[in-house]
């Protein structure tokens, strides 16, 4: 774990980059790290992001088809806002861990 | 006379109807399982009937031989649980009132999901084999098939026995070297994991392995749709891929009987406590299985170390007491390698895969994540314990919460 400023906020990162406290993201963290990928958050960025945080805090498991039958985004849709690996990426901006896929 | 019921008889149903009729008294329990089918599939056989190494009859043998005669069996489809009144209806009409329900209806596949999967070249150019039929129609393709591009993909996660596909593709490399053309056979596994496996080190393990085969592997890849045109696979991000021969494993889901009772989640398992097997819902249904939605392998092993701990519960919950046993989401995978050798792989909740000896520290006779002939004897082996030992609920010389002792540390 190290210690990370992001938008002027001093956070913990995992050695991947993804917080460890969800506790501590703010909108400006989550706009900041989107950079990194090179994208520009929008209103739609942000309903993915309010619900994998709320997702998350209730304890579930975040899959690609949950989050594409959640009614706010499908898949492609997904693969759209977040190109590259779009749950990774968009659990990285929503400042939860990084989903692992049981085994 | 108290009522418990078990719906499914499959592995993990299986043993708990031995478990209990063996544990419990049988003049105040009446024990009733109920499944569909009448004909029990050893499903680890299936990975080698595309390759003409197991038949038909090597896998399939009668559900009844395997109860006791104080457990009644019925073979009827279960249409709907209706926890809130203890009742189970059946589509025959029929309903049975339970004291206590375990529910071991397992995983399915469904090809149907994904576009163009069940289309023109379903068992032409298209198999599975996660079913009996799609392993048989396979094995008639590859007898006479004579080179091209092999493409084995993985759908969707989670999937049951999540090393199969791996041991599909190095028994492929084995079948068509030994046939002569292995130079003729282009194979590629598509998973949509970022790597072989999920777990770190018997990731790292295993894509050298795939590597010393000449397999490539591309991960990342979520499969959209299957183009039946062009013979290729696409993934949501536009990717596509060629083949001659798909093996899919298409994706996984709990029954619909889950989803019509209202008490699984998106894709039909069930929500579990991970550690007392109970449902999060209601105390008197215990679940075991695939069909639970714990966060681990779904696999029969992980069903074998469950089922101690589902029968300690279930007693501790008969006899109104507070649930004592705790599962650490244990499984042991033995990995077919081919060419005669295995790898053995044995982890929890919160340990991977390490390398180390089997079930004796530091005398084996089996290696963790080492690639030996011992290790594929031991799979080979297993059907012999699955039909004689784990079904019948028996003892086997293993704990069945994992254990350190004779694993080695390591820094990859
Ligand atoms: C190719 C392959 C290879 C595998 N290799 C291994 C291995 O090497 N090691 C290992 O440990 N595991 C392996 N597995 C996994 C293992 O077979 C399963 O995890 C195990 O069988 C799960 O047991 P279960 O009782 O939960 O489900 P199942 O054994 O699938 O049983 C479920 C039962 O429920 C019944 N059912 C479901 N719905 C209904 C309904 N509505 N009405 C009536 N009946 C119903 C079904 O008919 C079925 O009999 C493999 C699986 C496959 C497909």
């Amino acid at each position: 774990m190290v210690e990370k400023i992001i938008a002027g906020v001093t956070v913990n990162v995992n050695n991947e980059g993804y917080l460890e406290n969800p506790a501590q993201w703010t909108k400006d963290i989550a706009l900041e790290i989107a950079k990194e990928y090179n994208l520009t958050l929008t209103e739609k960025h942000f309903q993915v992001i309010d619900y994998l945080r709320k997702a998350h805090l209730n304890g579930e498991t975040l899959t690609m088809r949950k989050v594409g039958s959640s009614g706010i985004v499908d898949i492609k849709g997904l693969y759209e806002l977040f190109p590259g690996g779009p749950l990774k990426i968009s659990s990285k901006i929503a400042g939860i861990p990084k989903p692992t896929s049981c085994v | 006379m108290k009522q418990i019921l078990i719906l499914g008889a499959g592995t993990a149903g299986t043993m708990m109807a031995n478990k209990l009729s063996k544990g419990l008294d049988i003049e105040e329990w009446k024990i009733t399982i109920v499944d569909k089918d009448k004909i029990h599939y050893y499903q680890p056989g299936l990975l080698f009937i595309p390759f003409d190494i197991y038949k038909k009859e090597d896998v399939i043998k009668p559900k009844a031989n395997f109860f006791p005669s104080n457990v009644e069996f019925i073979i009827t489809e279960i249409s709907k649980i209706l926890p809130e009144e203890n009742k189970v209806l059946f589509t025959d009409g029929k309903t049975i009132k339970y004291d206590f329900l375990l529910i071991a209806t397992g995983t399915n596949v469904c090809p149907e999901e994904t576009p163009g999967l069940k289309g023109n070249l379903w068992y032409k150019n298209i198999f599975d084999f996660y079913t009996l039929n799609g392993a048989l129609e396979l094995q008639k393709f590859f007898r006479y098939w004579e080179g091209g591009k092999l493409v084995v993909n993985i759908a969707d996660m989670p999937f049951k026995c999540p090393v199969a596909p791996i041991e599909f593709v190095c028994l492929a490399d084995d079948f068509f070297t030994k046939k002569g053309i292995r130079d003729k056979v282009d194979i590629t596994y598509v998973t949509p994991l970022s790597g072989a496996f999920t777990k770190p080190i018997a990731t790292k393990m295993l894509s050298e392995l795939l590597e010393e085969k000449n397999i490539h592997v591309v991960t990342d890849f979520y499969l959209e749709k299957v183009d039946n045109e062009k013979k290729t696979i696409v993934s949501y991000d536009g990717i596509e891929i060629p083949f001659d021969v798909l093996t899919i494993v298409p994706l996984n889901k709990g029954d619909e009987m889950i989803a019509r009772s209202g008490m699984g989640d998106e894709l039909n398992y069930v929500p579990t406590n991970k550690f007392t097997l109970q449902s999060d819902k209601y105390q008197n249904i215990f679940i075991i299985g695939d069909a639970a939605n714990i966060p681990t392998s779904k696999a029969g092993s992980v069903a074998h170390f469950a089922s101690e701990i589902v029968y300690e519960n279930l007693i501790c919950a008969i006899e109104g007491r507070t649930l004592t046993a705790k599962f650490d989401g244990h499984a042991n995978c033995y990995i077919e390698t081919g060419k005669g050798k295995g790898v053995l792989i044995d982890f929890n909740y919160d340990t991977e895969p390490l390398p180390g000896t089997f079930p004796l520290p530091g005398i084996g006779p089996f290696g963790l994540l080492k690639n030996t002939k011992m290790n594929h004897y031991g799979k080979i082996l297993f059907r012999w314990i699955y039909w004689h030992i784990l079904l019948k609920g028996k003892e086997m010389p293993i704990e069945s919460h994992m254990t350190f002792a004779g694993k080695n540390k390591v820094n990859i």
